[in-house]
């Protein structure tokens, strides 16, 4: 793969996710709030999963869609592209980041406003969107609760469907008291951080905009081709708002999004509302097929973006990433995004899909630590409603960074040497058995009880919190040798 | 049915009483075991870590050394796990070296030692005695990737004088996975104080499972908190009698 230009998705200047996860674990408040919030969701999210008879059979379905979609997708975006532009909606093709952006903000200057509406949705913050047309004079405001947080909070969303995890209450309101001002309708001057206060600041905050806005920017869950239509779904009707009140509508959505048929749509509106929220249904799905005169927006645009979707594709492998549904299920499921929390990925998509979305997307070599980001658990694997088979990508991918690495570097890695030295002693029955004398005497030497504490180098940080146990004085094979067999 | 164990390298290596024990059950139960003493490492390490052509040699050592076997078992899910998921895929992509029909071969005939009980043998009831208050603890390995579900625990019931106990939050991972422990120490070590709390709060004497690499894990864990809980593979439970431990 070679590295691509500006594609977005990583943020630029973040630390390795090692590093990221050190400080992260050392935030206690951090700790507590994602703890807390990940231990409802996924309570909800088994119970609303296994209460379906046909749940394994719906992921079946999901799966078998997204890969046969993903096989013929361009034959599909033809067909949409036919089916919108029918329907009087506008369609754009945006190969990257860079051309998304410069195809929106005209788009937006063609009507003559600087301040847009916005739906809650990934692939804007992908290509950074609110920061380009910040630069272009364009004020874009998030009205999605937990997004309009990250935004007042001048912070970045750590969560697919929940950005603002990583915060409380308390944070929240502090954030609302000091900077819903800034934005325009300030806070109540008795805000507390009573859940329904909180709401009700937002909603009263928010519905100026609504009101006022001709121009809304939103994303899609999915988009039908044999009829043109563009879902949303979401919980808390903001994004409907977006959708139906101003002139002009712009969707920008991954051409992954893409659907063959209306019918298809019943199972994933199944499979994602359960998923993601763990609730039967969500509270908002908004449909819409072009334009309606005199209903809803009287322009409609969409932009289908590629950025890196297209050379994803190519990889057999690597291409199941590209069936996500977004529903974060794999996020609130992982054991080590529950400790470190999202930004320690340094992307717009954390998390298990993040470790295997962004590296394909970005380019590997500018997200190599993320594919080992993960114990391979298998958690993800299980809960994930198109089954995209986690682990086996993340194996897949590692493979992508050794070869880049050894294609890159002159020299080897000290980790590189050490995996060809171990293969070289691995590779013959004679090497191993002397090594593991070897490794008796020296662990032996060192050890206490049997255990050896703490160690330099490479290992300071396992034998940090874990002794390691000494080598016996018999392997198996030698004891196998003498007692077993002389008999034969 | 001619039996070889695959012990693994890193069982062989730390834990030979595992590969003694194994031997121990299925020589009680009436069947030869072989050992070849060709054996290394089934390439795990490597393919976990990214070092694909290196597992490759490996796997293709590997069905070289077990070829005439009816059935390889092995006391690790994950050395099994690799074999049934990670092998297919060396054979597709690094065909150089690996003799594709020999992987064929040799996959359906890998068995991890609690599902060789359980499936091929039939039994659950291996004649043991271990009168001690024990914990289990599905590994990612047995639990999500073979699948063993109810298959150790069964063994472990029939278990004459066990005291076993529940592990809550026993489903999540320990921290471990390999490499993980040392690239993410910090990450995998905030994982593994909780499993060690849980652990902990049985109130256990002993902490088993089907991996003992995770097993190593957990128990560097409570050794450095100066717990007195033992960890031990399932396999030395199901090889202790009357006479005590072997
Ligand atoms: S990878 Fe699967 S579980 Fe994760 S967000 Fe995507 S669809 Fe959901």
């Amino acid at each position: 793969m070679t590295a691509p230009t500006d594609r977005g998705v990583v943020w630029l200047g973040s630390p390795t996710f090692p590093d990221a996860a050190r400080t992260a674990l050392l935030d206690t408040q951090l700790r507590a709030n994602l703890k807390r919030a990940t231990t409802t969701i996924r309570a909800k999210r088994h119970a609303a999963a296994t209460e379906l008879d046909d749940w394994e059979a719906l992921r079946d379905s999901a799966a078998a869609i997204k890969r046969r979609t993903a096989r013929h997708l361009g034959r599909y975006l033809v067909q949409l592209e036919q089916t919108v532009t029918a329907a009087g909606g506008i369609v754009h093709w945006a190969g990257d980041a860079a051309e998304a952006n410069r195809i929106v903000t005209d788009l937006i200057r063609e009507t003559g406003e600087t301040e847009v509406v916005k739906v809650k949705s990934m692939v804007t913050q992908e290509i950074g969107l609110n920061e380009h047309l910040l630069d272009a004079g364009i004020t874009a405001y998030e009205t999605d609760l937990a997004e309009l947080i990250v935004q007042l909070g001048d912070d970045r969303p750590s969560h697919i469907l929940v950005p603002a995890i990583h915060r409380n209450r308390t944070e929240i309101r502090d954030i609302f008291a000091a900077e819903m001002g800034r934005w325009g309708r300030p806070a109540p001057e008795d805000l507390t951080d009573d859940p329904a206060e909180l709401a009700e600041a937002a909603r009263q905050h928010l519905r100026h905009k609504f009101l006022t806005a001709k121009v809304a920017v939103s994303g899609a869950n999915f988009a039908v081709a044999d009829t043109g239509t563009l879902v949303v779904v979401e919980s808390e009707g903001n994004g409907r708002m977006c959708l139906t009140l101003p002139e002009t509508l712009i969707t920008v959505m991954g051409v992954e999004k893409v659907v063959p048929t209306w019918s298809d749509l019943e199972v994933f509106l199944q499979l994602l509302p359960r998923s993601a929220t763990g609730e039967r249904m969500n509270p908002y799905t908004s449909t819409w097929t072009g334009i309606t005169d005199g209903d809803g927006p009287s322009r409609f645009h969409l932009v289908l973006l590629d950025n890196g979707r297209t050379d994803t594709l190519a990889d057999t492998v690597g291409r199941e990433a590209l069936a996500c549904i977004r529903c974060s299920a794999c996020l609130n499921v992982c054991p080590v995004f529950e400790r470190t929390g999202g930004h320690a990925y340094g992307s717009v998509y954390p998390g298990p899909i993040g470790a295997v979305l962004t590296p394909q997307l970005a380019g590997i070599d500018r997200a190599a630590t993320l594919p080992f980001a993960s114990t391979l658990c298998g958690a993800c694997y299980d809960a994930c409603p198109v089954k995209i088979d986690i682990p086996a990508l993340l194996a897949h991918l590692r493979a992508g960074v050794v070869e880049s690495e050894r294609a890159r570097r002159r020299l080897p890695t000290a980790e590189a040497m050490t995996m060809t030295a171990a293969a070289t002693v691995l590779g013959s029955p004679a090497l191993f058995d002397a090594a593991q004398k070897a490794g008796s005497l020296g662990s032996r030497a060192i050890a206490r009880d049997g255990r050896i504490g703490r160690l330099p180098g490479p290992l300071r940080g396992w034998s940090a919190t874990r002794d390691t146990p000494a080598l016996p004085a018999e392997s198996f094979r030698s004891w196998w040798r003498k007692n077993r067999d002389s008999d034969r | 049915m001619r039996v070889a164990l695959f012990v693994t390298c890193f069982n062989d290596t730390l834990f030979p009483g595992t590969g003694r024990a194994v031997l121990t059950v299925l020589e009680r139960l009436g069947h030869t075991v072989d050992f070849p003493p060709e054996q290394t490492c089934c390439g795990q390490m490597h393919f976990n870590t990214g070092y694909r052509p290196e597992a490759a040699s490996l796997a293709a050592r590997f069905a070289r050394v077990f070829a005439g076997y009816d059935a390889v078992v092995t006391p690790s899910a994950s050395c099994a796990g690799m074999v049934r998921d990670g092998y297919p895929l060396l054979a597709e992509r690094h065909g150089d070296g690996v003799d594709e029909q020999r992987i064929a071969d040799i996959v359906p005939r890998v068995h991890e030692f609690t599902a060789f009980l359980t499936d091929v043998l039939g039994v659950t009831d291996v004649g043991a005695r271990f009168p001690h208050r024990v914990i289990y603890h599905p590994t990612c390995h047995s639990l999500r990737g073979l699948r063993l579900g109810d298959r150790p625990l069964s063994l472990l019931r029939a278990v004459r004088d066990i005291d076993l106990v529940e592990l809550p939050g026993a489903d999540s991972c320990c921290g471990f996975g390999g490499t993980f422990a040392v690239k993410n120490a910090e990450t995998s070590g905030a994982m593994l104080a909780d499993k060690t709390a849980e652990v902990r709060a049985t109130g256990a004497d002993v902490l088993c499972a089907a991996d003992n690499s995770c097993l190593m894990h957990i128990g560097g864990g409570l050794s450095r908190q100066g717990s007195r809980v033992r960890t031990m593979h399932l396999a030395e439970i199901l090889a202790a009698t009357e006479r005590g431990a072997s």
